[in-house]
């Protein structure tokens, strides 16, 4: 890899983000972001996920047989989700329930067994760590910023905190506008990086 | 009667695409051509149904029987990867055609919301068995509804002038948005029991 | 070092040690996370019961087992020196949009309800989470059930619903008529 550490760490948030330019995780990115503090949760739980995950399957990935890869890192991967949703359950009972199904559901977010597969199982366990933070960080600036979005138009809030008194469009918290925001933010990310 | 209003319910007011966010990546990714949508909605029926029913009987007769509920996402993913891999040797044997059309979709069947999802589910809204396997029909349908009516969309997408930066995902992402408002239409159609 | 070879002796032992400590991992983990769920869900029962029913010095709850049901109903009696201030009912609807909801019913002893609050709910945030806000909570207080009809007005009802979340509005009115009836049923103490 010649790519050095810094540039491992920050290729998450724009060149590579996995909401916005690989288009991997768009299931939670929809579903969670009825709230910016929801988005911060969520992005922070898969964060914790994929730097652990990385981290384990880089330490064993040459004591691990090339058939059974992929359900050897399922299983690590769900190890430290369920640990994930323990914690949470314990410690941040309402974030908890407000992200619901999706907790488990990091388990199969593409992101994760993606940066496994194409990543952790073939380099070293610093680049390792290195890239499951940067990927999970931009997971995380993209679920904050779609999150924000939503809220502050469907909701007339950010972070909680209200700035009009009342309900805003309703549209953007429910359903429909979780898909036409993130079209539109696709598009407007696709227009500015190919400026740059 | 009661299955009825799950059939409903699950297709259209809540259907597992459009209004839960479930199964998007092969629903973006499959939705390009109508005969691929048909081969990927009769793969993901035949696991869903597997899935939940196996996964049911794992959750009562193993998890709760030995409180081991906390195991259940683990053994859950778990039978859901074993499944997927059954069902990828049965194809190449059965109809290696599909299995070259499905391609990389197969075993993405296994890293998808949609069947964990819909197996989490189950346990969650404490159906029965019976219950279960007309919810996994239901929302595989639904899934397959969804996917159908995008695929159709988008072959005709693929004749207009769509702006540069839209093309692709951003647009399919809006038009996904309007067949949602377009269900949401559905709301009241009925509800349960 | 070389990669291990697929054979199927190393697979399956690369499998079956990766399951079995991933495992005992959760185990512990699940162990040591126990106290403070129960403690969570605890503090919030007692949260709960403290908001809907006037002040008490003694609780003496009672756990009714619903029928067709493996959810349980549960009468808080509050005393404040020995006389009876108020009933919070813990109580259930599985109709949510997304399954369970439970919430915690104050009745006071003429039978009026004095103040409901929200425990645990997984509602379409933003709109069937609405069932905790005050504006829709608000209608319930100082009602009894025998003359206010607990349903949605399309349904025949007297209660205003979500806008937009009629489900849950349902599946809220369904929870308040069970904790009504269970404690028709048992009586006041």
């Amino acid at each position: 890899m010649s790519m050095n550490q810094l540039q491992n760490l920050t290729k998450g948030f724009f060149r590579e983000n996995p909401i916005f330019v690989l288009v991997l995780g768009m299931c939670p990115t929809l579903g969670v972001t009825t709230l910016a503090s929801n988005g911060l949760g969520m992005g922070l739980a898969t964060t914790f996920v994929l730097v652990m995950s990385n981290l384990v399957i880089s330490l064993v990935k040459d004591l691990i047989p090339d058939k059974v890869r992929i359900p050897a890192f399922i299983v690590i991967i769900a190890a430290f989700v369920t640990i994930v949703d323990l914690v949470m359950a314990g410690f941040a009972p309402v974030l908890h329930e407000r992200l619901g199904i999706f907790i488990p559901l990091i388990v199969v977010n593409c992101i994760v067994l993606g940066r496994a597969e194409a990543f952790a199982s073939r380099n070293n366990i610093f680049s390792s760590v290195i890239d499951g933070l940067g990927m999970g960080l931009g997971f995380t600036f993209a679920l904050i910023l779609l999150g924000s979005i939503r809220e502050a138009i469907g909701n007339s809030s950010i972070f909680g905190y209200k700035f009009v008194h009342g309900d805003g469009i309703l549209l953007f918290v429910l359903s429909p506008g979780a898909f036409i925001t993130l079209g539109f933010l696709i598009a407007f990310i696709n227009r500015v990086r190919k400026v740059t | 009667m009661e299955y009825i209003l799950i059939i409903i319910f699950t297709v259209f007011v809540n259907n597992i695409v459009l209004a839960q966010f479930l199964g998007i990546c092969p629903f973006l990714g499959v939705s390009k051509k109508t005969s691929t949508a048909l081969g990927m909605s009769g793969a993901v029926i035949f696991v869903m149904v597997l899935a939940t029913m196996v996964t049911w009987l794992i959750n009562r007769y193993l998890l709760i029987t030995f409180h081991l509920a906390f195991l259940q996402t683990l053994a859950f993913i778990l039978v859901i990867a074993f499944l997927v891999q059954m069902v990828e040797i049965m194809l190449k044997k059965v109809s290696p055609a599909l299995f070259q059309a499905l391609g990389i979709y197969l075993p993405l069947i296994t890293t998808n919301c949609i069947v964990l999802g819909v197996a989490i589910q189950t346990i969650s809204k404490q159906y029965n068995l019976m219950e279960a396997v007309v919810f996994a029909i239901s929302n595989a349908a639904g899934f397959g509804l969804a996917l159908l009516i995008m695929s159709g969309i988008r072959e005709h997408l693929e004749l207009m002038n769509v702006p540069k930066g839209m093309r692709g995902v951003p647009i399919a992402l809006v038009i996904a948005g309007l067949l949602s408002m377009a269900f949401m239409g559905f709301a009241n159609l009925v509800h349960l029991k | 070092m070389a990669k291990t070879e697929s054979t199927f002796k190393n697979m399956f032992l690369a499998l079956f040690l990766i399951c079995s400590i991933a495992s005992l991992a959760l185990a512990g983990v699940y162990l040591i996370t126990l106290g403070p769920i129960t403690k969570a869900q605890q503090a919030r029962k007692e949260k709960a019961i403290r908001e809907v029913i006037p002040d008490f010095d003694t609780l003496v709850p009672k756990t009714v087992r619903v029928a067709g049901s493996d959810q349980d109903v549960v009468l808080n009696y509050g005393y404040k020196d020995s006389v009876l201030v108020g009933v919070a009912v813990e109580t259930f609807s599985t109709r949510g949009y997304n399954g369970l909801i439970k919430i915690m019913v104050g009745f006071l002893p003429d039978g009026t309800i004095n103040k409901i609050a929200i425990l645990q709910q997984k509602e379409t945030p933003g709109l069937g989470t609405k069932m905790a806000s005050q504006t829709f909570t608000d209608q319930f207080h100082g009602r009894t059930p025998a003359s206010y009809r607990l349903a949605v007005k399309k349904d025949g009802g007297d209660v205003d619903a979500i806008t937009a979340a009629t489900i849950s509005s349902r599946a809220f009115c369904d929870a308040v008529q069970r904790a009504w009836d269970v404690l028709q049923k048992q009586g006041g103490q």
